[in-house]
């Protein structure tokens, strides 16, 4: 490793220092305790962990966390577009205020989102008293989870199309305008592959965070075996349950499985991203 | 100001500018008024009574303490980690960078989970500490590790950008002009920092103090002694203890509005130094 040596020959000191401490510490807090999933997976025979990560109750929890974070995905993907639309392009009384409550989803705790949705969508909520009459039922349903991951993913689209849309070149728009594009041609064939990319990390952003979310979903999730139990939750009740290697083994299954599909997303994004500046 | 062929018509902007803000209010702003209403509907009587009940007190005690543990170890390793990471060139920079954010994408369960197969009765250290009368595992330690895992990336992710695109160029004239390394770094490169600091330090106490499913993992919820707000508020709401439960989350939704309200004036306070 070497240090960077700076211009006018002057080297900046302190580098093992802040070197050192970084890797202990990363190594301490985070390397070490998640080295204990490979290494306490491994205490079981294979057989053993084939069956646990198999199971019916296993593989529904796995479908419903991977197929609820991705609609919710999609969900925020078209509305977290169009708030950073609005936001950016066009002005209206309160737009700071706005702007401000977006971020909401990321200081909330998330056992708070969570009685809070619940009670919104309930039956008897603000809400749900509208929508149940007419057979939707959200609190205790996977809807509901779909909504909870909804609300803590929403930040990340809105918050990685924004800069985007502001640095936007309003002259490349002016182009298409004077060779006769409609507005609508503008946006779909100048506008769109621009921040197209920004949409879809956002939206992976939110997939990954709603994949691991567990306090917003609880409570209006219903938890019923089979049918509305994230992984997270599976994991939990393992753990309640002592079966410390079985929740390993669905910690690792899940987490691999997490790893290697944002892996694939960001590799699409960047040839995406590639192709729209080559072209 | 836009041009207006370089605009869309106004009906066009007033339905898009509806269509944000109703979504906006119906998904954000009302449920962020139920958690008022709801602590409110039995009257300031029940509100207070149920912040000032001594379990809730321990409670808000306890939160404090872990968040008051947390932030400066993970500022100290953001300031750190962003020194070496923004201001060296060294092999392996991009893997250090992705295991820095490691964190972000481990659930918060399984984030608790890996302190419990450390340090759990039938952990790898578990049983040697306890047989030396250390508890980890449903006890402050294992509560902060797990905290501090959760909110491992936030200061450092805040302060890594902004150290890059700030350069060296200050601090290598301090240098030149005789300085030394830690009076550089404490005149020169901290002022330089310190809103982005102050930043990562709001987003690492927030989350600090609102962290549910990892301490949920590690604490073992005893009432009085290990239970965090966010946990107590789910003891009170499971028991059907609905007012009581929304009054302990309004102290929680407060911080967080204080929050967003924190960076909100930051952010203000950057961009005009920036201008």
């Amino acid at each position: 490793m070497a240090a960077g040596v700076a211009r006018r020959g002057v080297v900046l000191p302190g580098f093992g220092l802040a070197m050192g401490f970084t890797l202990a510490y990363l190594g301490l807090i985070v390397l070490i305790p998640l080295a204990t999933i490979p290494l306490k997976t491994a205490g079981l025979t294979w057989g053993q962990f084939w069956e646990t990560v198999t199971a019916p109750r296993t593989l529904a929890a796995y479908r419903l966390s991977f197929g609820a974070s991705f609609v919710a995905a999609i969900v925020n993907a078209v509305f977290g577009l169009l708030v950073a639309w609005v936001l950016e392009r066009y002005d209206f009384p309160g737009k700071r205020l706005v702007d401000g409550l977006v971020d909401l989803p990321f200081a909330l705790p998330t056992a708070v989102a969570g009685i809070v949705l619940t009670t919104f969508y309930a039956g008897n909520g603000w809400v749900g008293q509208y929508l149940e009459p007419r057979g939707i039922k959200v609190a205790y349903t996977p809807l509901g989870i779909v909504v909870a991951l909804t609300f803590v993913g929403l930040p990340f689209v809105v918050r990685t199309v924004q800069p985007v849309l502001r640095d936007l070149d309003i002259q490349v728009e002016g182009a298409a305008a004077s060779l006769g594009a409609s507005r609508l041609q503008t946006f779909g064939r100048v506008i769109l592959p621009e921040i197209l990319p920004a949409t879809l990390t956002g939206s992976t952003l939110a997939f990954a965070r709603a994949l691991g979310e567990y306090g917003s979903v609880i409570f209006i999730a219903g938890n019923m075996p089979m049918r509305s139990e994230i992984t997270p939750l599976l994991i939990m009740i393992k753990l309640e349950q002592f079966d410390y290697a079985g929740a390993t083994a669905i910690a690792l299954v899940f987490l691999l499985a997490s790893f290697v599909l944002l892996f694939l997303i960001n590799v699409m994004s960047l040839r995406q991203r590639a192709a729209s500046s080559a072209g | 100001m836009r041009p207006r062929h370089l605009s869309e018509p106004r009906a066009v902007r007033f339905v898009l500018t509806g269509a944000a803000l109703a979504f906006l209010v119906l998904f954000l702003f009302l449920p962020l008024v139920v958690v008022f209403t709801e602590a409110l509907q039995k009257g300031l009587g029940v509100y207070v009574a149920a912040i000032r009940e001594p379990v809730a007190l321990a409670a808000i005690r306890l939160t404090l303490l872990v968040t008051v543990l947390v932030v400066p170890l993970n500022a100290t390793f953001g300031v750190a980690a962003a020194w070496a990471i923004a201001k060296f060139d060294f092999r392996g920079k991009n893997l250090l960078t992705t295991l820095i954010d490691l964190p972000f994408s481990v659930s918060p369960v399984i984030s608790g989970m890996v302190f419990v197969l450390l340090f759990g009765a039938h952990g790898l250290v578990g049983p040697w500490l306890m047989a030396r009368g250390i508890r980890v595992i449903f006890a402050l330690p294992g509560i902060v590790l797990a905290t501090l895992f959760v909110t491992f990336p936030l200061v450092a992710r805040e302060l890594i950008p902004l150290m890059r695109s700030q350069g060296n160029d200050e601090e290598e004239a301090a240098l030149t002009l005789g300085s030394g390394g830690w009076q550089t770094f404490f005149r020169i490169s901290l002022p330089k920092i310190k809103w982005g600091l102050l930043y990562g330090v709001v987003l690492c106490a927030a989350r600090a103090t609102g962290e549910f499913g990892a301490v949920s993992v590690v604490s073992g919820h005893i009432r009085g002694v290990t239970n965090t707000i966010p946990l107590h508020v789910e003891i009170l709401y499971n028991e059907y203890q609905f007012a009581a439960s929304f009054a302990v989350a309004s102290l929680l939704t407060l911080l967080a509005v204080l929050t967003l309200v924190v960076k909100g004036l930051i952010e203000w306070r950057a961009g005009s130094r920036a201008v």
